[in-house]
């Protein structure tokens, strides 16, 4: 095993598969897959990459510093030559300038640029400012030479918090401005590490970007609704809901839908890869989905909106067999003005009739 | 005088009796009976777990709907009631209070004799020759709805809220899961092979051997091997099938029947054409006799009155 | 043969603009504004009608029932072609107006309540006929016996022409001078047709509920509907001369037309016949005890009968034929129970389930109160217009 690898040099080549098969089915790859994977991760083909902050919390960064597997020394040193990251280089000033100006000219067109954070427009860009270049000047020249482009987190893939409105720094994101290169976009807040990681490996792996959907998200992390993998799902569909954090259907566990769950309209694998290597995620712990990898909901919709569920599926319910009523009667008012113009037809019969002469004294004509 | 009278009482006899002797011509049927193609599905309520994964895919492959419960503002749930204009099949609880229960499937029957296709007065409504699958083609259909009236079932569902509406029902997934995957979309998803698609000679003989391998465990009948005349969807079960919500139907078919009635009497259109003959001969008669004067002798034409 | 004149045919000479005007005007605006709704919004916005009961009053009583409310000129041209009767002539053509509007009415009740109106000229496609359908023969039956009446009718307007005295239409009088003799010889063959169509569309509107199987209760259901259907048109026309002859009297302060007296001796006769089929047929097949039950089924069964036989029973006496107001009563009965009888064909012996359950919703009914409406107004000004009321010189000559 080399020492270059995603993993420390005590990891055996079993924890190796062991991982790669994870992320092989994460992928949604062939099982066959996995020892390619294992052999990408564990390769000393250390891919480049350039990481940028701009308009963020570095949240993201610290998620995927929070993973197990791999260690963040294993990932940053063996697994990636990670170039230049403002939060774990060493360097500092004109010295780390200069690390990221010589990464992007000697590795020309190969790197992998990860943005990570929203970029402002108003005043020109002022408003994030490193080195003494705006985010969107950074960016672009950044972006003029990579291989791909990944945006880790909303704020890069979405625009994220600083894009809510009012939106004073007039933030888009760095997805928007980069116009030629493919773009992938990792969203969360922050981001499961384990699908940047694999969408890393994937391209390491097969030397082409994975299936992304109309949002730039890889397919294989982003194809399904929370709400289809949910543990609380049997709850939604028996119509048990939490209606307040700490009632009696909270405590009991049950479907966090009327709190404001974002789940049916959310594209993410949370409940599937869940976090921290600890199997938990917001809605285990008893917290709404708030819809964070999803531009159109998370500092769009309030917390305890709730979304419209698309394609409802039957619930766990049964219409009864022998319907007591069916179709629509009769109501009051429709009733009492059809006797009444009813009453009064009979009503102005009679009084025809009650005006007819009784018997006609008229010449007889019958026979 | 005499004389029209006695052509009323003829005419009145060839009128009447064309449309009276009906009924009675109309008893003396043929027998209905399947196309040796026939195809259908046998639903077993014994083995339905109630998953309502057939109810889900219907909707999917046939792109329809989906029908929340009234009282569900939130629109969480397709949940209907009933078959309707967004449901064309639905699975249905049976439950008594001691805890007997039942699940039961609604979809099209597909008579072998379908009234619904009788009954459509611009074909519409249509059978496939030899699958017998009964089918509907909306761009003819004008919306009469004469074949929800006519369906013994009350398959045949209309879009009541839209305003240019049609009606829906389950084709067996003709153009859609059948075309594709040569099998129904309820019958792939099924996770018990509760219902089953296939020839209806093959599901005759599957249901009687699962009825004579479990007697106790099925009703001793199979709905729709001879309801209005054998449907090509058929039943067993373990509860009756009034309980499950089935109509108690004659062995007939009221399509048969209806279109005797309607041969009996315009066949080749001679009655038709023969009453307005001799209509014809009478009226042209008496305005021969009556002359083209219009002076009414009142105590004459009185008395012809009287006389009728 | 019609009059080449004025001969024994009037004009209504009268202002039309009358307060029973504005009453039905009111509610034909109300109607149609209904109508209105349905299209934009769609049937069920403005109707109860459901999966269950996809038919309800715009079939059962616009179609069903107003065709034999319209029968009059139906039965009457029996009477008068047929059974020799010249001396109703007279009263032809009133009726023929109301069989007109009648049947016309229905048809526009069918483009109400047609889901896919828009396709209904699949009627006109033959490559479309389904001819094992009932309701195909009836609806293109139907349509041609609008067809003929309007030709029917064609007389009275032309001689509007003919005998027209305001000089702005010289042509049309030219055409109607020329038009007129052609049309009058030919006329004959037409109110044949006139007479064989109802003949076949009124035993096939009960034909159409046959197919309905046990849907409909067995009080009602029977091979026998199309002739049950069929002598229930004909007495319901006869009555409906009579009531409108008698109305028409009173709102117009017209002298009684007495040949309603003959009319009325037809009609116990019709319901006679009616009656032991329809009780023979009860019995043939069992269901008499059901039919007296007592039961919800049975009491509209009996509610119907009474009226029918009542109303054909007082018929039977000379006393009450010379009378009236008793003439009226028992066209009112007849007329009432007879469309019971269609009612509970179409709905009342209706039930295609356990628990379903229909009653009109208010647009609904007001949608055929419109209509109705409409249908009277119209009858009101065309008689003012043109001359279709029998002529009052002519009908004392005659009396």
């Amino acid at each position: 095993m080399s020492r270059n690898s995603l993993f420390g040099a005590n990891v055996s080549r079993r924890d190796v598969l062991k991982f790669s098969v994870g992320v092989t089915a994460l992928m949604g790859l062939p099982y066959s897959m996995h020892t390619a994977i294992a052999d990408a991760a564990t390769s000393d083909n250390r891919p480049p990459v350039i990481w940028l902050h701009f308009q963020e919390c570095t949240g993201c960064s610290e998620s995927l510093l929070r993973s197990d597997h791999p260690t963040p020394a294993a990932l940053i040193l063996d697994m990636i030559s990670l170039d230049y990251h403002e939060t774990l280089m060493v360097g500092s000033g004109h010295q780390a300038e200069k690390s990221l100006h010589d990464s992007m000219e000697a590795n020309k067109g190969k790197y992998i640029l990860i943005v990570e954070g929203a970029v402002p427009l108003a005043e020109n860009g002022i408003y994030c400012k490193v080195g003494g270049k705006t985010a969107k000047d950074s960016l672009l020249e950044a972006a003029a030479g990579a291989a791909a482009v990944i945006n880790i987190g909303t704020c890069s893939s979405f625009g994220g918090v600083q894009a809510a409105a009012p939106n004073p720094t007039q933030a888009v994101s760095a997805a928007s401005l980069v116009k030629d290169k493919p773009v992938i976009n990792v969203p969360g807040c922050p981001p499961s590490p384990y699908n940047l990681l694999a969408t890393v490996l994937y391209i390491l792996t097969l030397g082409k970007l994975p299936e992304l959907d109309d949002k730039q998200r890889p397919v294989f992390a982003y194809g399904r609704k929370i709400h289809e993998h949910c543990e609380r799902r049997p709850h939604f569909d028996a119509g048990r809901f939490a209606e307040n954090f700490d009632d009696e259907g909270h405590r009991n566990g049950y479907c966090l839908y009327k709190l404001g769950c974002k789940g049916p309209a959310t594209f993410a694998n949370c409940s599937v890869q869940r976090f921290n290597d600890m199997g938990v995620w917001p809605v285990s712990m008893g917290h709404p989905c708030i819809g964070c990898t999803e531009p159109d909901v998370m500092f769009h919709l309030s917390i305890f909106d709730k979304v419209q569920v698309h394609n409802p599926t039957p619930p766990d319910f049964y219409p009864n067999a022998n319907p007591e009523t069916r179709g629509k009667g009769a109501d009051p008012l429709t009733t009492g003005i059809v006797g009444l113009i009813g009453g009064a037809a009979i009503g102005a019969s009679a009084m025809v009739a009650a005006n007819l002469p009784k018997e006609e004294n008229d010449e007889e004509d019958e026979a | 005088m005499k004389k029209t009278r006695r052509e009323f009482i003829k005419l009145a006899a060839l009128g009447g009796a064309g449309i009276a002797a009906a009924p009675l011509a109309a008893e003396a049927s043929a027998p209905i009976a399947a196309h040796e193609d026939a195809v259908g599905m046998l639903y077993d309520a014994t083995l339905c777990v109630g998953c309502k994964a057939c109810v889900a895919s219907c909707k999917n492959v046939n792109d329809m709907d989906a029908a929340p419960a009234p009282n569900d503002a939130d629109r969480l749930w397709d949940a209907p009631e009933d078959l309707d204009y967004r449901t064309r099949n639905i699975i249905k609880l049976y439950k008594d209070g001691e805890g007997d229960f039942s699940y039961v499937k609604y979809q099209c029957m597909h008579c072998i004799k379908p009234s619904c296709v009788s009954a459509c007065p611009v074909a519409a409504m249509q059978q496939e020759p030899g699958r017998g699958i009964v089918f509907y083609d909306k761009d003819i259909c004008i919306g009469c709805r004469y074949c929800q009236v006519a369906c013994p079932f009350n398959i045949p569902k209309f879009e009541w809220p839209k305003a240019f509406p049609k009606i829906v029902k389950c084709d067996l997934c003709k153009f859609t899961n059948l075309k594709e995957k040569g099998i129904p979309a309820c019958c792939e998803v099924c996770p018990t092979k509760a219902v089953i698609y296939g020839k209806r000679e093959f599901l005759l003989a599957e249901a009687k051997k699962r009825l004579a391998e479990h007697p106790e465990k099925y009703q001793k009948e199979i709905y729709g091997e001879f309801e209005v005349g054998g449907t090509n969807v058929i039943y067993i079960a373990g509860e009756s099938f009034d309980n499950l919500g089935f109509r108690e139907l004659e062995f007939d078919s009221n399509a048969a029947f209806s279109e005797n009635i309607q041969h009996t009497i315009y066949k080749g259109f001679v009655a038709p054409v023969a009453l307005y003959g001799f209509l014809a001969f009478v009226a042209l008669k008496n305005r021969k006799n009556h002359g083209h004067g219009h002076g009414h002798d009142a105590k004459h034409e009185g008395k012809d009155g009287s006389e009728k | 043969m019609v009059p080449k004149s004025n001969e024994y045919m009037a004009l209504h000479r009268e202002k039309i603009l009358t307060p029973s005007f504005w009453v039905l005007l009111t509610f034909t605006v109300i109607g149609f504004y209904c109508i209105g709704l349905r299209y934009v919004m769609g049937i069920g916005a403005v109707s109860n009608l459901s999966d269950g009961f996809p038919w309800g009053i715009w079939i059962a009583y616009d179609v069903a029932t107003g065709t034999a409310l319209a029968c009059g000129g139906y039965a009457l041209a029996i009477v008068i072609y047929i059974m020799n009767g010249w001396k109703y002539h007279p009263l032809i053509r009133s009726a023929i107006v109301t069989s007109l509007f009648g049947y016309a009415l229905a048809g526009f009740s069918v483009m109400v309540d047609l889901g896919r109106y828009w396709n209904a000229y699949s009627f006109f496609i033959p490559s479309r006929w389904q001819v094992n359908s009932v309701m195909f023969e009836v609806a293109v039956c139907v349509m041609a016996y609008n067809v003929v009446l309007a030709i029917e009718l064609l007389p009275a307007i032309l001689e509007r022409f003919v005998h027209s005295t305001n000089p702005r239409f010289p042509k049309l009088k030219e055409f109607a001078r020329k038009i007129y003799p052609k049309l009058d010889k030919v006329l004959i063959f037409f109110i044949i047709l006139g007479i064989t169509l109802p003949t076949m569309h009124q035993s096939s509107l009960g034909s159409m509920m046959i197919i309905a199987g046990s849907k409909l209760n067995p009080i009602w259901q029977t091979g026998f509907l199309p002739i049950l259907f069929l002598i229930n048109a004909m007495y319901i026309g006869y009555s409906v001369i009579i009531f409108e002859s008698t109305l028409s009297s009173v709102a117009f302060g017209r002298p009684f037309e007495k040949e309603v007296r003959i009319i009325a001796k037809v009609i116990p006769y019709l319901t006679a016949a009616w009656l032991i089929i329809r009780f023979a047929d009860l019995y043939y097949r069992g269901h008499l005890s059901t039919a007296f039950s007592g039961d919800y089924y049975s009491k509209m069964f009996l509610a119907e009968t009474l009226l029918i036989a009542g109303g054909a029973y007082m018929l039977t006496w000379k006393h009450f034929r010379m009378s009236p107001r008793w003439v009226f009563v028992s066209a009112v009965m007849l007329c009432v129970g007879g469309s019971w009888y269609r009612f509970s064909v179409y709905i009342i012996g209706f039930n295609p389930d356990k628990g379903w359950a229909y009653f009109p919703s208010l647009p609904e009914f007001f949608i055929t109160l419109g209509l109705v409406a409409f249908e009277i107004l119209g009858y009101m000004v065309l008689v003012k217009m043109f001359p279709i009321m029998p002529n009052l010189e002519g009908h004392k000559k005659s009396a």
